[in-house]
């Protein structure tokens, strides 16, 4: 059994939080710059170009991307043949989280949801754990801003409504989020599995590398019918119009019950901030 | 088009003249306010109470940003999502307040309120912020501490880039921007 200090994990979890304010991830620059050639509104244009630069002062300056820096929200797998020792895993991640957005300038933004009072550390991080083989973890971040969760949807759908049902609640929840979710958009979609289940698989969906084709045939063609209808839809960067309206639509799905078709659709903006690291 | 400049507070011969889609560069004096300032603001209305600031022909701000680091003016300090101040921002612009700064739809009702009270709706680019933050020449909390990020603080802002998406006349840029390019990907 190979054993973890929890400072080292706390550690890491502090470095990863700083890192992702300041860095956006090359596939979502890249995402972005392809966006900008193909945008054909000048409006959208200037749009895209300028979060472009803001990428650019961020990680020049060490200066947040997004003065929304998020709740801190992980996935992490953890090998059988792994321990940690000191501190629990989920009280030594949210240590990190709470080093992390302290030591990096970064906006405390989780408050009490009746009262508001502002927690004043960002904790608690939201984790999801899952369990697998080898002596690793694996810790995936994602800073997760208000704006484009607040347009964030799930439906128990009839099995009847079917693929072109599925399709429908995406592009409309996309019509209706219209500016607000800070757009060009990732759309994270999950199908299947249960009410809880469906709304982690759309936010694990957002994890995968913008562009990485979906390992699914009949998911990927489903992923390219609702990114071309969504762009469609006319909302364009930050809902001034055009054409670029989303950088990529990925689904992930499970089975579910004979009686149930839940569909969970989680909202990213533009500044996708997402690392991970493995220990 | 050049950009127009303005300068904040505003008056309603600037007001008048902008119009939906128009690039605007603000300078001047404007204030912030999220959520949590506003409830208190429009309690204090309800109240007869005196505000932290005077609101006539003011520009807010809707930006909670980051703490700054030592030597910096602000931290990273982009737009919020308008819609959250949408049942507070009628009363405000019924007591001379006459631009606000966001990103997203607004109501009906505050569509309405602009209309009647002579005010504009701009929207910034949202996940801009530290671009934005380089406009920021000096900020003050002078309200409401307390509530951190969502304090109020007066700016002196300087050539802040913004669009108007609302203008006096209903125009509605997020409506008139999707109509032009719908059904345009991939044509």
């Amino acid at each position: 059994m190979r054993i973890i200090k929890s400072e080292e994990i706390s550690n890491a979890v502090k470095n990863l939080i700083i890192h992702s304010s300041v860095n956006l991830p090359e596939d979502t620059y890249n995402g972005l710059k392809t966006a900008f050639e193909r945008e054909i509104s000048e409006q959208g244009k200037t749009v895209l170009s300028k979060i472009l630069l803001n990428a650019e002062i961020a990680k020049n300056e060490s200066k947040p991307l997004c003065q929304d820096t998020g709740l801190a929200v992980f996935f992490v797998e953890i090998g059988k043949e792994v321990s940690v020792k000191g501190k629990n895993l989920t009280d030594a991640i949210n240590e990190g989280t709470r080093s992390g957005y302290s030591e990096g300038f970064l906006r405390k933004s989780t408050c009490d949801p009746l009262s508001r009072k502002n927690v004043g550390d960002n904790t608690p991080a939201i984790i999801h754990y899952e369990f697998t083989d080898g002596e690793k973890i694996k810790i995936m971040y994602a800073a997760k801003g208000g704006g484009s969760e607040n347009m964030s949807a799930l439906r128990m759908m009839r099995p009847s409504d079917g693929k072109d049902g599925i399709i429908e609640f995406a592009v409309e929840t996309m019509r209706s989020a219209g500016p607000n979710p800070c757009p060009p958009n990732i759309v994270g979609i999950g199908i299947g599995g249960n009410f809880e289940r469906s709304a982690i698989l759309a936010k694990k969906s957002l994890f995968r590398k913008l562009n990485k084709p979906n390992a699914d045939p009949e998911l990927a063609e489903m992923e390219k019918i609702i990114f071309e209808k969504i762009n469609n839809i006319g909302t364009g960067p930050m809902g001034f119009g055009g054409v670029c309206t989303v950088l990529g639509v990925h689904i992930t799905k499970e089975p579910c019950h004979i009686a149930s078709m839940p569909v969970a659709l989680n909202v990213e903006c533009h500044s996708h901030r997402h690392s991970e690291i493995i220990i | 088009m050049d950009p127009i400049k303005i300068t904040a507070p505003l008056d309603d011969d600037i007001i008048l003249n902008l119009k939906t889609g128009d690039d605007v560069l603000i300078s001047g004096t404007i204030y912030t306010a999220r959520d949590a300032a506003h409830s208190r603001l429009v309690k204090l209305i309800e109240e007869n109470k005196p505000l932290p600031f005077e609101l006539k022909g003011q520009i807010i701000y809707y930006v909670g940003p980051t703490p700054e680091k030592p030597g910096e003016v602000i931290g990273s300090a982009g737009p919020t999502t308008s819609y959250r101040m949408d049942k507070y921002a009628p009363i405000l612009m019924e007591r001379g307040l006459k631009g606000m700064i966001g990103k997203g739809k607004r109501s009906a009702e505050v569509k309405e309120a602009m209309k009647k009270y002579k005010a504009v709706y701009f929207g910034a680019i949202g996940g801009a912020g530290a671009l934005i933050s380089k406009t920021i020449t000096s900020s003050k909390v002078i309200a409401y501490e307390d509530l951190m990020s969502e304090a109020v603080r007066k700016l002196t802002v300087v050539d802040f880039p913004a669009i108007v998406v609302n203008d006096v006349y209903g125009g509605d840029l997020y409506e008139e921007g999707r109509e032009k390019y719908k059904d345009k990907f991939n044509k």
